[in-house]
């Protein structure tokens, strides 16, 4: 169990402060932040490459705040890699395992085993200068774990990945979770978390402004920034107004665009968000469940991975995510007029 | 491309123009000194010795030298302490005084009414027309090119590098011997070197701490004050192209290393 207490630190332009991290034994933990928001300096200071200026450290009850970098028992894999150049991937892997007086034998049983874990058997007499970006991340996987860490400290490990090297990651960091060795993973991709982590914690401003479980967090995201963070691309000021009769309440974006939604949250100032993939898009407008119809106009089409993001002008732009085939079949241009949908309890409020 | 031919030539002309500069004098003296008079000088045992104990004692002297000076070299790359400007200029001092004034300076440190004299008397050890002195003084102006080879080969060595291998379970000295060491290498054979081959071509500070047992730069000096450019030239000529043979042997040596 690891537990950061409190922990603040200056350094360069980052300023972190009040950090309070409890980990469990085992766990996969991702921290997610900004790219540069000061992640990678929490990875330094549990690793103990640097100390902190306040707080406390606390592995399974044993203060190493200002233990020696050598008997931290944490094993850090650096974004880029730092693997050592002057040695071939047999000499690194073993290196944590030289000077300890552990037989030679034992030593080539070790390494070899790591190495198939890590399947580059076959890299075992390489230099990492001709290895790729990808080879040289698990030459110093295998080395950290020959170290028997009792967590492991990645940062921004799929930086840089290809799509199927980064499948082939996640699976390898799912099996070294499981053999107990727990992970912190340090990342700006929300969908990593989600994918990996048993918890996650939000970093922003030198500040850890939200933590719990993937669904916790995505799903109520406290702020604008978590919010934006985990992936909401329709995020908006409103006013919630006074309940009414009805079940549903209103949001006010502005003049023309009111929201129906779910809330018992008193009335004022706040935002309304609402995730993409919750909006349906139809060519007419249709009778359905959903309270929240609108007509707009598409002002544009933006490519991406999963599909397509159509901005739609409803009063406010709105962002809808649809596929391919979608595309196809509704004939999808900018200039179209079109109608969106979707539930009142598809929304949220953040009250300010 | 039209443009650049004329800067190119002008360049081309005025590097040969330092070439000439250098290899110049040193053709006209191979070509001044008759083969007869080479081989006889060769031979000639007081010239053997010389070569021999120049060469051994500025080596022993990189050697004893470079126990203190490469760890001290990494301390300049690593830390940062008070006073570290002024400590890297006192380093460079032995480069801008003149030689003699360093000789004079070293042997007021060793003579034998000096507390180091004193004691190295009193185990039989003598500085001033021995040796040992001529060591202290090759090494006084030559150790400079040492250390900033050193210090250099070192700041190019990842910190992330040291940090990971820390990470790693190694404590700091096997750090040192590990990897800042090992990555540095190059450097620092590079300086070790330059600080052996300007010691064994020091005479200003060495004459006066030592004139006998008499080096070859003092040997050379010593022959043409006696017997004129004549006698002087041929081992002029044996020292030179020793130590070209070994300077071009060591850089090789240091080249095939890194290689590997």
């Amino acid at each position: 169990m690891l537990k950061l207490s409190n922990i603040s630190k200056s350094y360069r332009d980052f300023h972190l402060k009040n950090i309070e991290l409890d980990i469990g034994s085992g766990e996969y933990f991702v921290l997610l932040g900004a790219s540069g928001a000061g992640k990678s300096i929490i990875l330094e200071l549990i690793a103990g490459l640097i100390l902190p200026d306040d707080g406390h450290i606390i592995l399974d009850e044993k203060d190493i705040t200002y233990e020696k970098i050598q008997k931290r028992q944490t094993g850090l894999v650096f974004q880029d890699h730092a693997v050592f150049p002057h040695l071939n991937v047999r000499e690194n892997i073993a290196y944590p395992l030289k000077n300890q007086g552990i037989k030679k034998e034992k030593i080539r049983q070790t390494v070899e085993g790591l190495a198939e874990e890590m399947s580059i058997t076959a890299l075992l007499d390489r230099k990492p200068e001709t290895l790729s970006g990808g080879e040289k991340q698990r030459v110093a996987l295998a080395r950290t774990l020959a170290l028997n860490p009792k967590f492991l400290l990645l940062d921004e490990p799929f930086a840089s990945l290809d799509v199927q090297l980064k499948s082939e990651l996640r699976t390898l960091l799912r099996s070294i979770n499981k053999k107990g060795i727990g992970i912190i993973h340090v990342t700006h991709d929300y969908e990593e978390a989600i994918s990996l982590a048993d918890r996650v914690a939000v970093l922003h401003q030198g500040e850890i402004v939200q933590s719990g479980s993937p669904d916790e967090v995505f799903k109520n995201p406290k702020n604008r920034f978590v919010a934006n963070f985990v992936g909401v691309r329709n995020f908006f000021s409103a006013t919630l107004l006074e309940p009414n009769h009805e079940e549903e309440r209103t949001a006010k974006i502005n003049e023309s665009v009111s929201f129906k939604l779910l809330s018992g949250q008193q009335a004022g100032q706040g935002f309304v968000f609402l995730r993409s993939k919750n909006i349906i898009l139809s060519e007419g407008p249709t009778a359905t469940s959903a309270c929240n119809m609108f007509q707009g106009r598409i002002l544009e089409i933006i490519k991406d991975i999963k599909g397509y993001e159509l901005v739609v002008d409803i009063g406010i732009p709105l962002r809808v995510v649809i596929t391919q085939r979608s595309m196809e079949r509704f004939d999808v241009q900018t200039g179209k007029e079109v109608w969106v949908s979707f539930k009142a309890s598809a929304l949220r409020f953040l009250k300010r | 491309m039209q443009k650049f031919q004329p800067l190119h030539l002008a360049f081309s002309l005025l590097g040969g123009l330092v070439l000439l500069f250098i290899i110049a004098p040193l053709l006209g003296l191979v070509l001044a000194t008759p083969l007869a008079d080479l081989l006889e000088t060769t031979a000639d045992k007081e010239v053997q010795d010389s070569i021999v104990l120049t060469l051994s004692v500025s080596f022993f002297a990189t050697l004893f030298f470079a126990v203190a000076a490469i760890p001290f070299s990494y301390m300049l790359a690593r830390n940062s302490f008070p006073f570290k400007k002024l400590v890297s200029g006192i380093i460079d001092i032995p480069i801008v005084i003149p030689h003699s004034a360093a000789g004079i300076a070293i042997l007021g440190f060793v003579a034998r009414d000096s507390a180091l004299g004193n004691l190295a008397s009193k185990i039989g050890l003598s500085f001033v027309g021995h040796p040992l002195g001529i060591g202290l003084a090759m090494a006084f102006v030559s150790i400079p090119f040492l250390i900033n080879a050193a210090r250099d080969g070192f700041e190019q060595v990842p910190v992330r590098l040291e940090k990971a291998a820390m990470n790693l379970g190694a404590s700091p000295l096997r750090v040192f011997f590990t990897i800042s060491l090992p990555l540095a290498w190059r450097s620092v054979i590079t300086g070790l070197i330059m600080m052996f081959a300007r010691g064994m071509s020091e005479f200003g500070a060495v004459i006066i701490v030592a004139y006998h047992p008499i080096i070859t730069p003092v040997l050379i000096y010593e022959r043409f004050g006696a017997f004129g450019l004549k006698y002087a030239r041929p081992v002029a000529v044996v020292f030179i192209l020793v130590c070209l043979l070994f300077f071009v042997l060591l850089r090789w040596l240091a080249d095939s290393s890194k290689k590997e």
